[in-house]
């Protein structure tokens, strides 16, 4: 099978490691991983600004970059979220190539729950807003982790709260969105974990740089990183 | 973000604006931490209890598409169901004024109250009252309104307003609660913070007040275009005083809380309670047709309220804000919420449905306008829509007021947003330019401490880093990986 990389403009700049284990994870299930060079961002940054102008050429873009693949995968809820409900809404009648977020693909099209995968630490799990509300992935995720070795899960308290990030919200509201953000930190340690994971770099991004102020010892890891670890 | 020819909510006259912005009102409440531990508490405790008597119904999802069919129709033709309404309600003996907006309302009313020669009335609790003002243009006009909802009332003695539409002093513990009451009763003596003793003592001084008052003022959660029919549903059994006990009755309803039958109130009654008390059923449903002789008011007055709504009926998007049965579930869901409370959004309307109803009753009116401001108090988490028994998609509205908020910016100075949006769509257009745009980030590698995090960025990133670190940028960004190691074999 062929599938095609949505790698996202976060990832590609910011924290490569993500993609990088995307595709160490894919190609040890079988899959072929092409990445079109030409894909850039979704456009959701400028959508959710109120730039939806701006983002039409990036939804337009992407469809055709994107359109000569049967699937296209990419480690981000949001971003999947955003191709499949904003891109059609932007662009009316554009022909919105089919993308998978990474636990959608695992087990919806491949079928898999045991990637065969090993991680020695005790984890927690935030499902972000957007995989759990605009994609709707459910406990896919879960189910994937629950097959991961040596890995202990903990459950994370009011998981479905959302940690304050919410792309511009984050620096237009900074006080809101630190006092979710402090609320989401203090429920990650109440877990005990030393490790916080979620299916989305950005949520990550914030989380992580709310435990890093704190020196809390507790790091954010992506699913995708989670699920290519075999040691 | 007005249209030409719909008026708007009037500024200067009730509360549906603040004087600040969002971001700025939020930092104060989000300071006061004896709000967010009252607020927290309250509003998990509510969360819980409604996810438990909605998972209780089978038919819930069909239950809120039908609520949300019911008001997409009602929307659609309010030009045939509100003159039917009208003629119900005239029919069965009662008189309809219309009001374009809030100053029209507080004349009417206040013309209203004076005819009958009180210089008092008593209220059922009310949104669209507490919308134009009605308290304030009543004390202008010499006449008392005596709120009698215990949660208005402390509101009231408190000299404050709202800051839950459900829960309106949701601010205020027992402690403050018995304050206001000992400075504002008159002979109350001394009291606890015991709930109990506290309600006994509002029952007290309210009971004096529904005996003697001769008017009442109430609001109207649903009006029957069918049968003429108005519909209260409250828990404490004090507003169906005020529907019963004055000679005359004046309600005050917006224009779109209208159904077009009986039977759709089955629906509605379903969907309510459940998400605004988390009840399979409210204590208290009071409904009345006109007036009739030797029972309840001999006297009705409905004041059909428009303040702003045909302007939002104007938007084929935004229109769904109209659908709103004032349930407060999405404020109780919203983390936003949780952590300012109400009074943050400057609006009687708080929270994610006042962040779309507020701005849009009032048109706003350049980037300073407290409104204008609204629409991006959110995260765009989604737990509203999900918690809206009527399915209004409260992120999509919200991102559909940005983009207009941002048109409606266009011509002027373009702002440092605009720049740096521009710029960042001008990169991402092209891939080549967007690697280079990764090369300039990765520069952010000299600022990182020695230990890979920025913990210090000048404005406007410190709006980033005053409460979260950095990453240090990669020295190889993804596409680079790839190209080495794949021999950029995909283009």
């Amino acid at each position: 099978m062929k599938v095609a990389l949505f790698v996202t403009c976060l990832v590609d700049g910011m924290v490569p490691s993500v993609g990088q284990a995307t595709v160490a994870l894919l190609e040890r299930l079988g899959v072929t991983v092409e990445v079109p060079l030409a894909q850039t961002c979704c456009g959701q940054l400028h959508t959710n600004t109120g730039y939806g102008a701006k983002a039409r050429p990036l939804v337009r873009s992407y469809a055709e970059t994107f359109s000569p693949y049967e699937y296209v995968v990419t480690p981000s809820a949001s971003c999947a979220g955003s191709i499949r409900h904003q891109h059609p809404a932007l662009v009316p009648g554009l022909r919105v190539p089919k993308t998978y977020e990474l636990s959608e693909f695992l087990v919806d099209v491949l079928g898999v729950e045991d990637v065969g995968a090993t991680y020695r630490h005790r984890v927690t799990y935030h499902p972000t807003c957007h995989s759990l509300r605009l994609l709707g992935v459910g406990d896919r995720p879960l189910r994937l982790l629950r097959h991961v070795r040596d890995l202990e899960l903990v459950e994370l308290p009011d998981s479905d709260s959302c940690c304050g990030f919410g792309g511009t919200f984050a620096v237009k509201n900074p006080d809101v969105s630190g006092a979710m953000l402090a609320d989401k930190v203090e429920r990650i340690h109440q877990t005990g974990a030393d490790i916080c994971s979620a299916g989305d770099a950005s949520c990550l991004m914030h989380i992580g740089g709310g435990l890093s102020r704190l020196r809390s010892g507790v790091r954010t890891v992506h699913l995708a990183e989670i699920l290519a670890s075999t040691a | 973000m007005t249209f030409l020819g719909m008026p708007t909510a009037p500024p200067g006259v009730g509360q549906l604006r603040g004087d600040r912005d969002f971001p700025t009102a939020a930092r104060d409440a989000v300071a006061d931490e004896q709000l967010r531990r009252n607020l927290g508490n309250a509003t998990s405790t509510i969360r819980g209890k409604r996810a438990n008597v909605v998972a209780e119904l089978p038919d819930w999802a069909g239950l809120r598409a039908a609520g949300a069919a019911i008001k997409d129709d009602v929307l659609a033709n309010l030009d045939s169901y509100l003159p039917q309404l009208e003629a119900q309600v005239v029919a069965a003996g009662g008189i309809v004024h219309w009001a374009r907006d809030a100053h029209e309302a507080n004349r009417i009313v206040t013309g209203l109250v004076r005819a009958t020669g009180s210089h008092e009335v008593v209220k059922v609790k009310s949104m669209a009252t507490q919308e134009i003002g009605l308290n304030e243009a009543l004390t202008d006009a010499g006449i008392t309104a005596y709120e009698t909802d215990l949660a208005e009332l402390i509101v009231q003695l408190g000299h404050d307003w709202p800051s839950h539409i459900l829960v309106p002093a949701i601010h205020r513990n027992r402690a403050e609660i018995r304050d206001i009451f000992m400075r504002e009763m008159p002979d109350v003596g001394e009291l606890t913070d015991e709930p109990r003793v506290l309600a006994m003592a509002a029952r007290e001084h309210l009971r004096r007040k529904f005996l003697s008052a001769r008017v009442a003022v109430s609001g109207a959660n649903f009006g029957v275009a069918e049968t003429g029919t108005l519909a209260v549903v409250e828990s404490e059994g004090n507003g169906r005083m005020c529907l019963t006990l004055p000679r005359t009755l004046i309600t005050v309803m917006g224009i779109e809380k209208l159904v077009p039958t009986f039977a759709d109130l089955e629906v509605f009654m379903q969907l309510l309670p459940r998400s605004s008390t988390a009840e399979r059923m409210n204590p208290y449903t009071s409904m009345w047709t006109g007036v009739h002789a030797g029972d309840g008011p001999d006297e009705f007055h409905l004041v059909l309220l428009d303040n702003g709504r045909s302007s939002v009926l104007a938007d084929a998007v935004g229109r769904a804000a109209l659908h709103c049965i004032r349930c407060s579930a999405c404020l109780n869901v919203c983390p936003v919420y949780e952590h300012t409370g109400g009074h943050a959004y400057g609006s009687v309307y708080p929270g994610p449905i006042g962040a779309i109803l507020s701005p849009q009753l009032t048109g706003t009116h350049g980037h300073h306008d407290p409104n204008a401001s609204l629409p991006f108090s959110s995260s765009l988490c989604g737990a509203c829509f999900d918690a809206c028994p009527v399915r209004i998609d409260i992120p999509s509205i919200l991102v559909h007021l940005r983009a207009k908020q941002v048109d409606s910016e266009r011509g002027g100075a373009p702002s440092g947003q605009d720049l740096a949006m521009k710029a960042a769509a001008w990169a991402m257009r092209s891939p080549k330019r967007f690697s280079i745009a990764e090369k300039v980030l990765a520069a952010g590698r000299i600022i990182a401490n020695s230990d890979h995090r920025i913990t210090a960025l000048p404005w406007p990133g410190s709006r980033w880093t005053s409460s979260r670190d950095l990453p240090e940028p990669p020295s190889e960004t993804f596409r680079q990986w790839w190209a080495r190691t794949h021999g950029g074999a995909t283009q």
